[in-house]
């Protein structure tokens, strides 16, 4: 067993959407949190596995587009700075913010560095004291440990020279706010089985009580996937809402817990702007105080404001599983991964790049 | 940015008070910090996420899994006899 290529096995795969059909009596509507499922679903050409009337629509889990224009332009701002190495992950370098990118900031002699891991970041702050490093800190809960740890080890370092520009968001009240929305058709959710794999199952079963909803924790690979749909429409063609983990190799009910504890001696909850959707309660992660001198906020006193977004990218209801990426009348055409107009046309994990990589027919036909 | 993926422990060390392993994904190895799997251990499998050890697998669940997976699989295809899925 590597859990890897056991799980693409196509056999199975083939199976599991027999089964899917041969359950499916009636219309459903379900949501994949994760952009990183929706790559996967779209890779695999999984949606054209299922009946018709099984609808798999596109969850706003894709940090990278849900980071504020605002977040992107304060990084530009800073990249420039002479004094400043700007450190990030990959994804977030063509991701457009009000007037540029940090890819463009880069190609105007901005000292950006990309990093696989936030411990890269620290390791350059060490080695560059004559310059400020700023880690361009995103995520969701799978990646705020990570994160926290950076923080956590320039603190015991007593670096002086790094902080943070933190973007991170939580995935519970995301689903909260789709389930209120008037514009909702989700009925079920695949939960994001990384985020799970950090903070366990306790938060989805909330809201599985607070809105008779079924949630399957799902993983990543093609069966898991379909596994998770056939395990959600079995709950929805029986009347049933229930919490339910597909992904038991790696998501436990109590999650990781040494993960959880560095999180919150680093992180508190707040209040956040998701782009394209707004602002969200409680949805956020913030530097506690104790954790004030890493805030890149405080250090560079980069202030509030706001920004608009491009009026033509329709990305709010993509986010929101309102809209197919192919919906939009610039999708393909004046929007690709070359040239974007918004944040999900980018990143591994946006929806539109996933239709764009993978799904370029159901534009040209 | 959420992907994490498995690999297997060859060597798992302490510095400086943190735990880190070399970590195999196929034919690479990379260092990753095992301080949030303090319960894993060389030859484990660990799901990786931005260097970080985010769970260890659980080999019996998934062994588990795969299994009832596999027979499914396999009566899909003495249902249907004349598809050609071969297995990879």
């Amino acid at each position: 067993m590597k859990y890897l290529d056991e799980y693409r096995d196509e056999r199975i795969a083939r199976g599991l959407a027999e089964q899917v059909a041969a359950v499916t009596t009636k219309p459903w509507v379900l949501m994949e949190i994760c952009g990183g499922q929706t790559h996967t679903l779209m890779r695999y050409g999984i949606d054209e596995l299922l009946p018709r009337g099984l609808e798999l629509v596109h969850g706003p889990g894709c940090p990278v587009c849900v980071t504020p224009l605002e977040t992107i332009d304060k990084a530009i701002q800073l990249a420039l700075r002479p004094d400043v190495i700007l450190v990030s992950y990959g994804d977030m370098l063509r991701v457009p913010g009000s007037s540029s990118d940090l890819f463009r900031a880069k190609a105007q002699g901005a000292d950006v560095r990309l990093a696989y891991s936030p411990t890269e970041a620290v390791k350059i702050a060490r080695s560059n004291p004559d310059r400020q490093v700023v880690f361009l800190a995103i995520g969701f809960e799978t990646t705020a440990p990570a994160n926290a740890m950076a923080a956590w080890q320039a603190k015991r370092e007593g670096l002086t020279n790094f902080s943070m520009l933190v973007s991170h968001v939580l995935v519970p009240p995301a689903i909260r706010a789709l389930m209120v929305s008037e514009s909702n058709r989700v009925q079920g959710f695949i939960a994001p089985g990384h985020v799970c794999t950090v903070m366990g199952c306790g938060e989805y079963e909330d809201l599985v009580r607070d809105f008779r909803v079924p949630i399957v924790v799902g993983g990543f690979e093609p069966v898991d996937l379909l596994e998770a749909i056939l395990m959600l429409v079995k709950q929805l063609e029986a009347g049933e809402a229930k919490l339910e983990n597909q992904y038991v190799r790696s998501v436990s009910y109590q999650g990781n817990v040494p993960a959880q504890q560095i999180m919150k001696e680093v992180f508190e909850v707040a209040d956040q702007k998701w782009r394209g959707i707004g602002a969200i309660p409680r949805s956020g992660l913030r530097l506690r105080e104790e954790f004030g001198n890493f805030d890149a906020n405080r250090v560079f006193d980069l202030g509030e404001f706001t920004v608009e977004e491009p009026a033509e990218c329709i990305s709010a209801q993509v986010l929101q599983g309102l809209k197919k990426p192919t919906e939009c009348p610039v999708f393909g055409m004046r929007c690709t991964p070359e040239n974007p107009l918004g944040a999900p046309m980018v990143s591994s994990e946006g929806a539109c790049a996933a239709y764009y990589q993978y799904r370029r027919h159901a534009v040209v036909s | 940015m959420c992907l994490a993926i498995p690999g297997k422990i060859l060597e798992a060390q302490e510095n400086d008070g943190l735990r880190v392993g070399r970590v195999q994904f196929g034919g690479v190895v990379r260092q990753v910090s095992l301080d949030f799997v303090p319960e894993a251990a060389v030859g484990d499998y660990v799901m990786v996420h931005v260097g970080f050890a985010i769970s260890k697998v659980d080999a019996v669940e998934a062994e588990r899994t795969y299994q009832l997976l596999q027979e499914m699989g396999t009566l899909v295809d003495e249902l249907n006899p004349g598809d050609d899925h071969p297995p990879k």
